[in-house]
């Protein structure tokens, strides 16, 4: 009964193999003059919608260090199989390799059973893993795909529970592009009502709140046809600065004219070198 | 500029189903019944959840407390009962289906904090109720639990009767279920109410604006 996986760790509980190297490192840190790096979050807006023909997922593209935007572009839509794509909230690291070890397991599991893999299986995977993890790994994803029993699309938060819904936000703007949904989502939509309806939820969480921003992405999956969007929609673009003087576009050029800085003293001085020995390797390239 | 994280407070709160479910016996079969409102922290996260988990086809068990916890108890409680009825050959007693959860519930009691109310019916014992809290078994006439229990007590125990019939033991958990999510910030939604008999377990979903309204309403 039991399919090839890569994850090698299925004994139960936490696995608490480097907390002692850990605390070594922390502890020896501070002497060296080295800061202990703190996990990168994407505060973040991911939302997810069942549509007449498959399911639409969105996600803005900002990620944040504390108060400083790290990344003004990063991909938080992650492939898992052809048919599944999954968003991740919460921590960039957590979200990124969970979604890759379930892509590879799954992949194994398909190539095992030969069919196409479901959206359920997938599901199970990622929950059975981070509840195994009791919420350390800080990984909120928004699971959507289209397989043999249709459209179906999962939200999974770190603790490992989920729920099946029609359709579902997650992140810090969660709320703000939630509020969209309640507002316009319908049953059985078109795609292109469906890609706008996705388009609004994201750019409500962007606008009102500081932890998403820059571009939308958007992946609409359909039965056999993947459009991974990326970006969808850059819903904030970086303003082009104008010189003052006679209103040309500068586009940030920071060369100074030649002669900006005056010449006081010129000296040359040439650098004679002599051929002393020479030799000559050949080289091998049978 | 702000100090505060980003995110908010509920983010990194476990997500519970803070929640009332109820079952009662009648004469052939139970009545299960739960809201469908989860919440984290302060935010609801799904307000549609169908807490009444299937372990067996006439089995049915009513999730409380994380929802993590709770719903990965009643898969692991599903697959054991699948393997046990093949074993045996035939449908699972309720009785069996209560003692895998309270053996969970029992051996994780330090780690899990989620309560499951199991009911269903067997052939050789008809309708039951089980309630499973911290590792106990007891087999009750009727049940309530979760955090908008508290709120109903003093109804359930005033209002129950020996021998209610079929639509009675329903109306009863309606309106359990509308009391307790009128006054209980963490339950409410819908209510979604599973008879199980004989003939098998009848699903149904009662809307909010469908639910009984009682002298404040």
């Amino acid at each position: 009964m039991a399919t090839a996986s890569v994850l090698q760790a299925r004994s139960a509980g936490f696995s608490f193999e480097n907390c002692k190297r850990n605390a070594l490192v922390e502890a020896n840190a501070t002497d060296l003059g080295l800061r202990v790096p703190t996990a990168r979050k994407t505060g973040t807006t991911i939302c997810g919608v069942v549509y007449k023909d498959g399911v639409v997922l969105g996600a803005d593209t900002r990620a944040t260090e504390g108060m400083i935007v790290a990344d003004k572009n990063c991909s938080k839509i992650h492939y898992i199989s052809p048919n599944i794509y999954c968003c991740g909230a919460g921590t960039a690291a957590d979200t990124e390799m969970t979604t890759q070890i379930i892509s590879s397991n799954l992949e194994l599991h398909s190539l095992s059973t030969g069919r196409l893999p479901r959206v359920a299986t997938a599901n199970r995977m990622l929950k059975q893993m981070l509840f195994r993890y009791q919420g350390y790994i800080g990984a909120a994803l928004v699971l959507g795909g289209v397989d043999c029993n249709g459209p179906h699309l999962y939200s999974i938060y770190p603790h490992g529970s989920t729920d099946k819904l029609p359709y579902v936000t997650m992140g810090s703007g969660s709320l703000a592009a939630m509020a969209v949904f309640e507002d316009r989502y319908m049953p059985d939509m078109e795609e292109e009502d469906a890609k706008r309806l996705v388009r609004d939820a994201i750019a409500g969480g962007i606008f009102n709140d500081l932890g998403s921003g820059s571009n939308i992405d958007l992946c609409v999956i359909s039965k056999g046809k993947v459009d991974y969007l990326r970006p969808h929609d850059e819903a904030n673009k970086k303003g082009v600065r104008v010189n003052e003087l006679d209103a040309r576009p500068q586009a940030g050029s920071y060369k100074y004219k030649c002669g900006t800085t005056g010449v006081l003293t010129k000296a040359v001085t040439p650098l004679h070198t002599e051929l002393v020995e020479e030799t000559i390797q050949t080289m091998d390239t049978s | 500029m702000l100090e505060e994280s980003l995110q908010p407070g509920w983010l990194s709160e476990e997500v519970k189903t803070g929640t009332t479910i109820i079952a009662v016996e009648f004469e052939g079969g139970v009545v299960i019944g739960s809201d469908s409102r989860v919440s984290a922290g302060a935010a609801v996260v799904n307000r549609v959840m169908n807490k009444l988990s299937v372990l067996h086809d006439k089995i049915y068990c009513a999730l409380s407390g994380s929802a993590a916890d709770a719903q990965t108890m009643a898969e692991a409680v599903n697959y054991q009962l699948d393997v046990h009825s093949m074993e045996v050959g035939e449908d699972p007693l309720v009785r069996s289906a209560a003692t895998l959860v309270k053996s969970i519930s029992y051996k994780y009691k330090e780690e899990l904090s989620a309560h499951l109310i199991v009911a269903g019916w067997d052939r050789r014992g008809g309708g039951q109720v089980y309630v499973t809290l911290e590792g106990l078994l007891c087999r009750q006439p009727f049940a309530i639990g979760g955090s908008g229990s508290s709120y109903i007590y003093g109804f359930v125990d005033a209002e129950y009767r020996k021998g209610m019939s079929r639509k009675e033991s329903q109306e009863f958990v309606v309106n359990a279920l509308a009391l307790a999510m009128g006054r209980d910030g963490s339950s409410g939604g819908v209510a979604y109410v599973v008879t199980i008999d004989q003939t098998g377990a009848e699903e149904k979903c009662v809307l909010g604006n469908e639910l009984p309204t009682f002298f404040d309403e």
